[in-house]
C-alpha cells in the first residue's frame, strides 16, 4: 500500500493554520469576561533596596481604581512563595540556598522589576496611572549585576542565607581520573569564555487572566504557558493553596515560548488571588519593556575548560569549572539548567574517557534566569566545540579529522558517557559527512582565496553536536533533584461515528502538534486525518500533562497517545471477535479494519466504535461499553538528537561586519513525522542560535540597571540578518520509544553559536586572531582586528 | 470622550475611545478584531500592521482619533468569505508561520509589498521585512511564502487581463 498523504512522513499541511492567518487565533489577552479589570504592576526601579514603607491610600482613592494590594496584604491571606523545581546539592551533600520568593516583595526589593504592588482598576489605563500615586520609601542598598560582582570577597550579599550569593557549588564526574589524565597529556587546550545572557523575546507577551466564581468557588487562570497543569499544582498547591479540583488553568493560543513560559511566574498568581479578593476578573497583560525586566532570561555562564590530549589528538579528559547566574531568586527549574542539563553534555559525541565539571551558581541583582531554548545544553556545546577547534590548532590537526578521531564509533551503540547519560543511537560520521558535502567545505579555500581578492576575510566553522531530550524517567530524575515527574499524558477518545478526539498533556506554542499528532493517530487508526483533533491546554479537559519543553512533545508526549492508541486498538479487537464471531487472537487490526486472520471477514473501525457506544450486540459480562483510553508514558531514557552544523561567514576587515554567507544543518532527529515541520523548527532554533552569536546580549549596567530593556536596545534577528538555512536530515531511530523520535525543537539553537563564532574565529586566524566572543558585533570584531593587527606590528 | 468613525473592513465602524487611544487598541478593545497584535512598545516588532487607506502602517503607532473618516484594513479583512486570499495560501503551503503571533502583521506588510512590486526578489522581500518581527521561522519559510504568493498573484493577474 502507498504510503498515506496524511500520515507518518508526510509534510502534511498545519491544520492550525486557517485561524491565525485569518486573525482567529485566540491568545490570552483576545480573551475578555464579563466585568473584567485590569491589573497593573507596580515594579522596582532600584535593583536591590529595602522596602521602607508604601502608601497606597492616594492610588486607592484614584479614579477608576478598585484595590490596590502589596505583599503585606499576601501576606496577610498565608499566599507562599514560588516553589523551585529541584533540588541541588552542594558538592558536600548539603543542599542548595533556597531563598524565598514571594509574588509581592516582602521588605526588600531585589531586581529592577520586582514587583511591589498592583493596582486593580476599571481599565487599565486607570490602574496604571494610579501606580504613579503609590508612595515607595526605598532606601538602596549595593547591589551585584554580574558573576564577576557576586563572586568578590566582601560582596554585598542578596540573601542572607547565602554567604557569598553561592546558592550551591556542585560537581559531576571522576575528578580523580580526570586529575590523572592531565598528568600524562601530550597536550592540553584550554578557553575561557562567556556564555552571554539572554532574553527569550517569545514574540506574545506574557499575559494572565484570573476568574474567579462565588457561586462554585472556583478559580479559572487563563495564562501564557507552555505547561498549564505544572502551573496548577505549584501555584495551587504552594503559592494559593487552592485544591485542584477547584482551579482550572487554560494556555489557549500561546506566541511562542521558548522556555519562558514554562515557569509559574509572579502574575498569574496575583491576577488568580486578586480575582479572588475582589470578585471579578483581573487581567494583566504585560508591555514588551515589562516582559524584558521580568520574563526570565537564558545562558549567563562564565567558564574555563581545558582539554587533555595524547600524541595522536584522542581526548583523554574534560576539566570544566563554570560560574553560572541564577539572578535574585530562584526561577522554577532555574537550578538544574547549569547542572544537569549542561555538565551531563559535556562528553559531546567523543569518547573523552574521563570529564570532570564543578559549577557554582550565584545570584544577582538581576531577573531570574531560567531555561531558554535549548538550556544547558547550547552552554556545553559551545564550550566543548569551540575546545575542539582550540585543539584542533594547539595539535595541528585538522578541524574535521580530529572530531572523527574522536566520534564515538557506529558499533558503540548504547554508549555509557562518563557524565551519567547513556546514548542510544547515532551516525555521527553520517551527518558529519552529509554536511561537509552539503556545505561545500572541500571547495573552502577557493571561495577564500576568492574574497581575498574582494578584501574580504571569509571563514567557515563547523560543530559537531549532540543534545539529550525527553528528560527522564521520573525516578531517575527524582533521585537527582527534580521535584516533578517527567512522564506525560493522553487520551484517546473515539466517539461512537468513529472520530477521534486526542487529549494530550504536551502544548502547541508553535511546534504544530495539532498536525503532527493527528498524524500519527491518522496513521496509526486508519481513519481520515479530518476526523482527527488535538485538544491541549486546558486542565479542564485533559487528564494531567508536564507540557512542553525540552524538546519532549514528540518523544514523551506522542508515545503517550501511542500507548493509548494501543489501548483502544486491543479493546476494538475485542469487540471485533465478538461481532465476527472469532477468537480475539485471529483478530489483526489494519488500515482501519479488524478483520478475522486469512478470511475476508472485518469490521470497520468505525463499525465498532459504534457498537462500543451502542452496545446491544456486545460482551457486556466481560468488556465495558465506550472506546476512550488513558495512558501515561514514562520513558525509560532521554533521546539524543545531535548532528552537524556548518557556517560560514565573510568579514569586512575595515567594519567589521560579519556576514553569515552560508548556515548548513544536517540533524538526526530520529524519525521525521512531518519533514515541513521539522524543517521549520530547525529554521527558527538556528536563527535564536545565530542571534546568540552575532547580535544578541543583555546588558546590566554596573548598578544593575538593565540598558538592554526594549527592543530598541536588544538585537533581535530581522529577515536581512539571516542567511538560507540548508537543512536536511539523517535518522536514526531512538531504540527506546515505539516511534523511534528524537526531537528537533532545540537542535538549531544548540548546534549553530559554535559554528558561527567557529567560522569567525577561522576568517580571522590569519591575522592571529584566536578568540571571539558572542555576540561578535562588529564592535567586537573590528577591536579584535585592530589588536592583532597592533600586536603582528609590535612583533 | 470623542467618538470616531471609520470603515473597518469594508464596514462602518465606531467607538468613543480616549484622546490617548491607540488604534490597535481601538481595534482590539473596542471593535473585537483580536487578529491585529501588539508585540511590543517601541514601534519595532510589526505584529500590529494594518492598512490605512490603503498603506500599511504600524497600528500602534497611531492614535484612534487621527483615523476618523478612514478606511482600514485589518487581517479579518483578507478573507471576508472565508476563502483565503493567495497570500494566506501561501503562507500555509510554504509553513510561513509558528505560533501565529507576528503572522497578521506579516500578512498585511507583505500585502502591501507586493501591491508595489509584484515582482520582488528575496533580498527585497528581506529587506521590506526589517519592520516586522518573527522569533519562530527564522524567516526563511516567511520569504518563501512571500515569493510564492508573489507568483501566484501575477499569474492571476496575466490571467484576468
Amino acid at each position: 500500500m502507498a504510503p498515506r498523504d496524511d500520515g507518518i512522513g508526510a509534510s502534511v499541511r498545519r491544520k492550525e493554520d486557517f485561524r491565525f492567518l485569518t486573525g482567529r487565533g485566540m491568545y490570552t489577552d483576545d480573551i475578555n469576561r464579563p466585568g473584567q479589570l485590569s491589573a497593573y504592576i507596580l515594579r522596582s526601579p532600584y535593583p536591590h533596596a529595602e522596602l521602607v514603607r508604601i502608601d497606597t491610600s492616594k492610588a486607592a482613592q484614584a479614579k477608576g481604581v478598585v484595590a490596590v494590594f502589596t505583599g503585606a496584604d499576601m501576606a496577610k491571606d498565608n499566599v507562599g512563595g514560588l516553589p523551585c523545581g529541584w533540588l541541588i546539592k552542594f558538592k558536600d551533600g548539603s543542599p542548595m540556598k533556597e531563598p524565598p520568593h514571594p509574588p509581592l516583595a516582602q521588605g526588600r526589593v531585589r531586581y529592577v522589576g520586582d514587583q511591589v504592588a498592583v493596582v486593580i482598576a476599571e481599565t487599565r489605563e486607570a490602574a496604571r496611572d494610579a501606580a504613579e500615586l503609590i508612595d515607595v520609601e526605598y532606601k538602596p542598598l549595593p547591589a551585584i549585576a554580574t558573576i564577576d560582582d557576586a563572586i568578590k570577597p566582601g560582596a554585598a550579599q542578596i540573601w542572607d542565607i547565602a554567604p557569598g550569593n553561592t546558592c550551591y557549588d556542585w560537581e559531576l564526574g571522576d575528578k580523580g581520573a580526570v586529575d590523572t589524565a592531565f598528568k600524562k597529556a601530550h597536550k592540553v587546550a584550554k578557553i575561557e569564555l562567556v556564555n552571554n545572557r539572554l532574553i527569550p523575546n517569545a514574540m506574545e507577551p506574557r499575559a494572565a487572566l484570573g476568574d474567579f466564581d462565588p457561586a462554585s468557588g472556583d478559580y479559572t487562570l487563563y495564562t501564557t504557558s507552555q505547561n498549564p497543569h505544572v502551573i496548577r499544582l505549584l501555584m495551587g498547591a504552594f503559592v494559593l493553596h487552592i485544591p485542584e479540583s477547584k482551579l482550572r488553568v487554560f494556555a489557549p493560543d500561546v506566541g511562542g515560548g521558548f522556555g519562558s513560559k514554562i515557569y509559574h511566574y509572579a502574575e498569574e498568581a496575583i491576577v488568580t488571588w486578586a480575582a479572588g479578593k475582589v470578585k471579578r476578573p483581573v487581567k494583566w497583560t504585560a508591555d514588551r519593556s515589562e516582559s524584558f525586566m521580568s520574563d526570565a532570561h537564558g545562558r549567563d555562564h562564565v567558564t574555563r575548560a581545558e582539554l587533555a590530549l595524547d600524541k595522536d589528538g584522542k581526548f583523554l579528559a574534560l576539566r570544566v569549572s563554570t560560574l553560572a547566574n541564577l539572578g535574585a531568586y530562584l526561577s522554577t527549574f532555574s537550578t538544574c539548567i547549569p547542572t544537569y542539563l549542561y555538565a551531563t553534555l559535556l562528553a559531546g559525541v567523543y569518547t573523552t574517557p574521563a570529564i570532570y565539571c564543578e559549577v557554582r551558581a550565584v545570584f544577582t541583582n538581576t531577573v531570574p534566569v531560567d531555561a531558554y531554548r535549548g538550556a544547558g545544553r547550547p552552554e556545553a556545546t559551545y564550550l566543548l566545540e569551540r575546545l575542539v577547534d582550540v585543539a584542533a590548532r594547539e595539535t595541528n590537526m585538522d578541524r574535521v579529522e580530529i572530531r572523527r578521531r574522536n566520534f564515538i564509533p557506529n558499533d558503540a551503540f548504547p554508549y555509557q558517557t562518563p557524565v551519567a547519560l547513556q546514548y542510544d543511537s547515532g551516525n555521527y560520521h553520517a551527518t558529519l559527512d552529509q554536511a561537509l558535502k552539503a556545505a561545500d567545505w572541500a571547495g573552502f579555500e577557493k571561495r577564500r582565496a576568492e574574497a581575498k581578492a574582494r578584501g574580504k576575510l571569509r571563514g567557515i566553522g563547523v560543530s559537531t553536536y549532540i543534545e539529550a531530550c525527553g528528560i527522564a524517567p521520573s525516578n531517575i530524575a527524582g533521585a537527582l533533584g527534580a521535584r516533578a515527574g517527567l512522564f506525560e499524558t493522553a487520551e484517546v477518545r473515539v466517539h461512537p461515528t468513529g472520530t477521534v478526539t486526542v487529549f494530550t498533556g504536551c502544548h502547541s506554542h508553535g511546534q504544530g502538534h495539532e498536525t503532527t499528532y493527528a498524524q500519527l493517530v491518522a496513521e496509526g487508526l486508519g481513519i481520515p486525518i479530518e476526523n482527527v483533533e488535538v485538544v491541549h491546554g486546558d486542565t479542564a479537559k485533559i487528564p494531567f500533562g508536564m507540557g512542553t519543553y525540552g524538546s519532549r512533545s514528540l518523544a514523551v508526549g506522542g508515545t503517550a497517545i501511542v500507548k493509548a492508541m494501543d489501548k483502544v486498538i486491543k479493546k476494538g479487537k475485542k469487540i471485533a471477535a465478538h461481532l465476527l464471531e472469532a477468537a480475539e487472537a485471529d483478530i489483526e487490526f489494519k488500515d482501519g479494519k479488524f478483520a478475522v486472520a486469512g478470511t475476508d471477514k472485518s469490521k470497520a473501525f468505525g463499525e465498532i466504535s459504534l457498537a462500543a457506544y451502542v452496545p446491544h450486540n456486545y460482551p457486556l459480562e466481560e468488556l465495558e461499553p465506550g472506546l476512550d483510553e488513558t495512558a501515561f508514558y514514562d520513558p525509560k531514557n532521554f533521546t539524543f538528537p545531535a548532528g552537524c552544523h556548518i557556517a560560514e561567514v565573510e568579514v569586512d576587515p575595515d567594519t567589521g561586519v560579519t556576514q553569515l554567507v552560508k548556515f548548513t544543518a544536517v540533524d538526526d532527529v530520529g524519525r521525521v513525522i512531518n519533514p515541513m515541520i521539522v524543517e521549520g523548527q530547525v529554521h527558527g532554533g538556528v536563527a535564536q542560535g545565530i542571534g546568540q552569536a552575532l547580535l544578541e546580549r543583555c546588558v546590566y549596567d554596573s548598578n544593575g540597571q538593565l540598558l538592554s530593556g526594549s527592543m530598541m536596545d536588544y538585537t533581535m534577528p530581522r529577515a536581512d540578518d539571516l542567511p538560507p538555512i540548508s537543512v536536511a536530515t539523517h535518522t536514526t531511530l531512538c531504540t527506546h520509544n515505539p516511534l523511534g523520535v528524537k526531537g528537533c525543537g532545540e537542535v538549531g539553537s544548540i548546534g549553530s553559536p559554535p559554528a558561527v563564532i567557529n567560522a569567525i574565529v577561522d576568517a580571522l586566524s590569519p591575522l592571529g586572531v584566536r578568540d571571539i566572543s558572542m555576540p561578535a558585533t562588529p564592535q567586537r570584531v573590528w577591536q579584535a582586528i585592530q589588536g592583532a593587527q597592533t600586536r603582528q606590528a609590535a612583533e | 470622550m470623542p467618538n470616531v468613525s471609520l470603515t473597518v473592513n469594508g464596514k462602518p465602524a465606531s467607538a468613543d475611545v480616549d484622546n490617548r487611544t491607540l488604534l490597535v487598541q481601538m481595534l482590539r478593545e473596542k471593535l473585537g478584531l483580536t487578529g491585529t497584535h501588539v508585540g511590543c512598545d517601541t514601534s519595532q516588532c510589526g505584529a500590529c500592521v494594518v492598512h490605512i487607506n490603503g498603506r500599511s502602517v504600524k497600528s500602534c503607532t497611531v492614535l484612534a482619533v487621527q483615523c476618523a473618516g478612514a478606511d482600514v484594513m485589518t487581517v479579518e479583512g483578507l478573507a471576508p468569505d472565508g476563502k483565503l486570499h493567495p497570500l494566506q495560501e501561501a503562507f500555509r503551503d510554504n509553513h510561513g508561520l509558528q505560533c501565529g503571533f507576528c503572522t497578521p502583521g506579516m500578512l498585511m506588510s507583505a500585502l502591501d509589498l507586493l501591491k508595489n512590486n509584484p515582482n520582488p526578489n528575496e533580498h527585497q522581500v528581506r529587506h521590506w521585512l526589517e519592520g516586522n518581527l518573527c522569533r519562530c521561522t527564522g524567516y526563511q519559510n516567511i520569504v518563501k511564502s512571500i515569493l510564492a504568493a508573489a507568483a501566484t498573484m501575477r499569474g492571476g493577474r496575466a490571467a484576468a487581463e
